[in-house]
């Protein structure tokens, strides 16, 4: 029973986890289109930012919660009008250049910060025990924040003037533009928000996993291919390929082990998307956002 | 000016004899060429980059005592990016190109399989000077590195000892990690204790909960880690998270090598077993002279010395001392003086090649990590590589140039 417990949270775990590394992908290419290959590094950035704010003394909530996804939500505004507002509509331009962004930035946080950073931010909740197993506070702690976090995107998507400018602009630009819109504006908030979700999550997820310049080669497929198996409603759609993936891979690696975990996860995603070529979302839930 | 086939005919030759000189010079040199191949970006720079510094130091202190045989040694330093190809395509390079004297790097074991056979065409010297899973029989292959009976086979008796007979094993998904994994179990089966899992993960995982679970369930006494790179530092984190450094403690064949012990808070760390050739403690006066001239050269945030980037450094003095004893960079010579039973006293101690098996027979020390530090429990002097002794004889087959360990230890023939 405390055996089926402990896996259960584990599987919450990973299933929040592909969700939080995904969220701010599904704004930004769900939404908007933009294949944003520097994706990955955003999620960087937010945790070195965390890693620099604790070792400057800032309480880690703080750094976690409100410096990271503050600080990359500034930086994407900054992306989005240097290289992103030239490029709409040019997905394979969008492509090349996000890729040459990420290159990019990993470089400049090498020279930085080095090879390896010491990343001294443990995660800041401590151990619970479920019978005789023990988990880490923390993971539960991520798991709530993910559900708190697509439910805020929820409600400022459909219930804000501003969700339903994005919405509006994202579907039909010439429209909204002809009804007043600045579709300019609304694309830069958008992809700044986009910037600030992955801000948070590459924040909190590094307490679990250090921060490298190259730890977001470890984020961008799975996110890419959460986002994609999810289809057109980026809420509906991440959440639901979250736990079609996610659930999949923490499964195959319990039962088997880490590397099956992998290929599981890949091959549920080819299996999906052969059956239903515009995600789950495609098929399933359309109406949702 | 109009640009015809003829002009452009007599331009190209032009350039090609003004710059064929400048070729002419570069192969009539004075100085020695020293390469050296590793990954400076990329996800294993967190290996690559101090290995450098200490292979530049060499070279910095070799060019200060005269140099080599009257002549300058020039190092030659290319980044393999973390991709094999690059490997394979700067051997050739520095091996057909820049006919250098010797190739130094290679950091995974698949990079040194890539490289090896095309430096051993070339009868380029090749000199390994990372830790692996042993196995080389190569006569144009120095593996420095320290191999699993000379470590791994004085850490788990020791180990054992102290927590208990049942062990789980969790390692890298490459060759490295499997052969290892191999070898952990033989010495815990041979020291009466028992394996009760084995579990590998490919390079990019960051999530260890599934496994943590797992090692929960199996209750062993002690887990053992042949983890290997930056996204791997996360089972760390994970495992103190959920408060299992307290319950069940680790060992490891990797940890320490990219000096995981800075990357990770002491807490999470505490209490941690690994054996390698060298740690900072050691206590000699070449150490104390090596670790100042490291300060000078790269300041005192400098990254913590480690067996690999201190073997890049007595590798490559190994390597310039053999040159002074042959008087001559030539292959059979500079082979024949390493393997004359030259000793190079460096930072870990004396260091002197089999030659047998073209490994090295080194200093092994045992260590505890407390507060980000390695304490040193147990010191071991001049072991030999008996797990590559097994297989190879490269005195009874001088021109052998395989890796037997590459289908596992079973099929090398060693149960």
């Amino acid at each position: 029973m405390d055996l089926v417990a402990a896996i259960g949270l584990q599987l919450a775990y990973v299933i929040a986890n592909l969700a939080l590394i995904s969220l701010g992908l599904a704004i930004i290419f769900g939404m908007m289109r933009v294949i944003n290959l520097a994706h990955g590094e955003f999620l960087m950035l937010g945790g070195y930012t965390v890693v620099v704010a604790t070792n400057a003394g800032v309480n880690i909530w703080v750094a976690m919660l409100i410096l990271a996804p503050l600080v990359v939500g500034i930086i994407g505004v900054i992306v989005e009008r240097l290289l992103i507002r030239w490029l709409y509509g040019r997905m394979v331009d969008t492509l090349l250049a996000t890729w040459g962004l990420s290159l990019l930035l990993v470089g400049l946080v090498t020279s930085i910060f080095g090879a390896s950073t010491a990343t001294t931010v443990a995660p800041p909740l401590g151990a619970i025990q479920i019978g005789t197993y023990s988990a880490s506070g923390y993971e539960l702690f991520l798991i709530l924040i993910t559900i708190v976090l697509l439910i805020l995107v929820w409600l400022t998507l459909r219930f804000t003037k501003l969700g339903l400018l994005a919405r509006g602009t994202m579907q039909n630009a010439e429209m909204a533009s002809a009804l007043g819109v600045s579709t300019s504006k609304i694309y830069m908030i958008t992809f700044g928000l986009g910037a600030a979700v992955s801000g948070l999550a590459g924040g909190l997820l590094a307490p679990m996993t250090g921060v490298l310049p190259t730890i977001g080669a470890t984020y961008i497929a799975k996110a890419f291919i959460t986002v994609i198996s999810g289809g057109s409603a980026i809420l509906a759609g991440t959440t639901a390929g979250s736990i079609l993936l996610g659930g999949l891979n923490g499964i195959f690696s319990f039962i088997v082990g880490s590397t099956f975990g992998e290929i599981a996860l890949l091959l549920a995603a080819i299996i999906l998307l052969r059956l239903m070529p515009r995600g789950i979302t495609g098929r399933f839930f359309r109406k949702s956002l | 000016m109009t640009f015809s086939r003829r002009s452009f005919l007599a331009g190209s030759s032009a350039l090609a004899l003004s710059s064929a000189p400048i070729i002419g010079r570069a192969q009539g040199s004075d100085k020695i060429i020293f390469a050296s191949i590793l990954d400076l970006s990329g996800g294993l720079d967190i290996y690559g980059t101090a290995m450098a510094d200490a292979t530049s130091l060499a070279i910095d202190d070799i060019n200060a005592a005269g140099g080599l045989l009257g002549q300058e040694v020039e190092l030659k330093m290319y980044d393999a990016q973390s991709t094999i190809q690059f490997y394979t395509q700067y051997a050739t390079q520095a091996a057909a190109g820049d006919r250098a004297a010797t190739v130094h790097g290679g950091i995974t074991s698949a990079s040194r399989e890539a490289i090896r056979p095309t430096l051993a065409r070339f009868k380029t010297m090749y000199f390994y000077n990372t830790q692996y899973e042993g196995g080389v029989c190569d006569f144009n292959n120095f593996c420095t590195g320290s191999t699993p009976a000379q470590t791994v086979a004085k850490v788990v008796p020791y180990a054992m000892n102290k927590w208990g007979k049942k062990a789980y094993i969790i390692a890298a998904d490459y060759n490295y990690g499997q052969i290892i994994a191999q070898w952990v179990e033989r010495f815990v089966k041979e020291n009466g204790g028992e394996t009760v899992a084995i579990e590998f993960f490919p390079l990019d995982v960051t999530n260890f909960g599934p496994t943590i679970n797992k090692i929960q369930q199996a209750k062993p006494d002690m887990v053992f880690s042949g983890l290997v790179g930056g996204a791997h530092v996360s089972f760390y984190r994970q495992y103190a998270a959920a408060g299992m450094n307290a319950e069940i403690p680790i060992a490891s064949t990797t940890f320490g090598i990219g000096n995981e012990h800075k990357l990770i808070s002491a807490e999470e760390g505490n209490g941690l077993l690994a054996a390698y050739s060298y740690f900072e403690g050691v206590q000699n006066p070449e150490n104390t002279a090596f670790l100042a001239r490291m300060d000078a050269k790269f300041g005192a945030n400098r990254a913590t010395m480690n067996e690999l980037t201190v073997r890049s450094y007595e590798g490559a003095m190994l390597w310039a001392e053999a040159v002074k004893l042959a008087g001559s960079i030539d292959h059979a010579e500079v082979s024949a003086a390493l393997k004359s039973g030259l000793t190079f006293n460096g930072p870990s101690g004396p260091i002197t090649i089999d030659p047998q098996t073209n490994h090295a027979i080194q200093n092994v020390v045992l260590g505890e990590l407390q507060d980000q530090e390695f304490n040193i429990v147990e010191s071991y002097t001049a072991q030999p590589p008996s797990d590559t002794q097994l297989v190879c004889d490269l005195n009874a087959n001088p021109t052998l140039s395989t890796f037997y360990f590459e289908n596992g230890l079973a099929a090398a023939g060693i149960k």
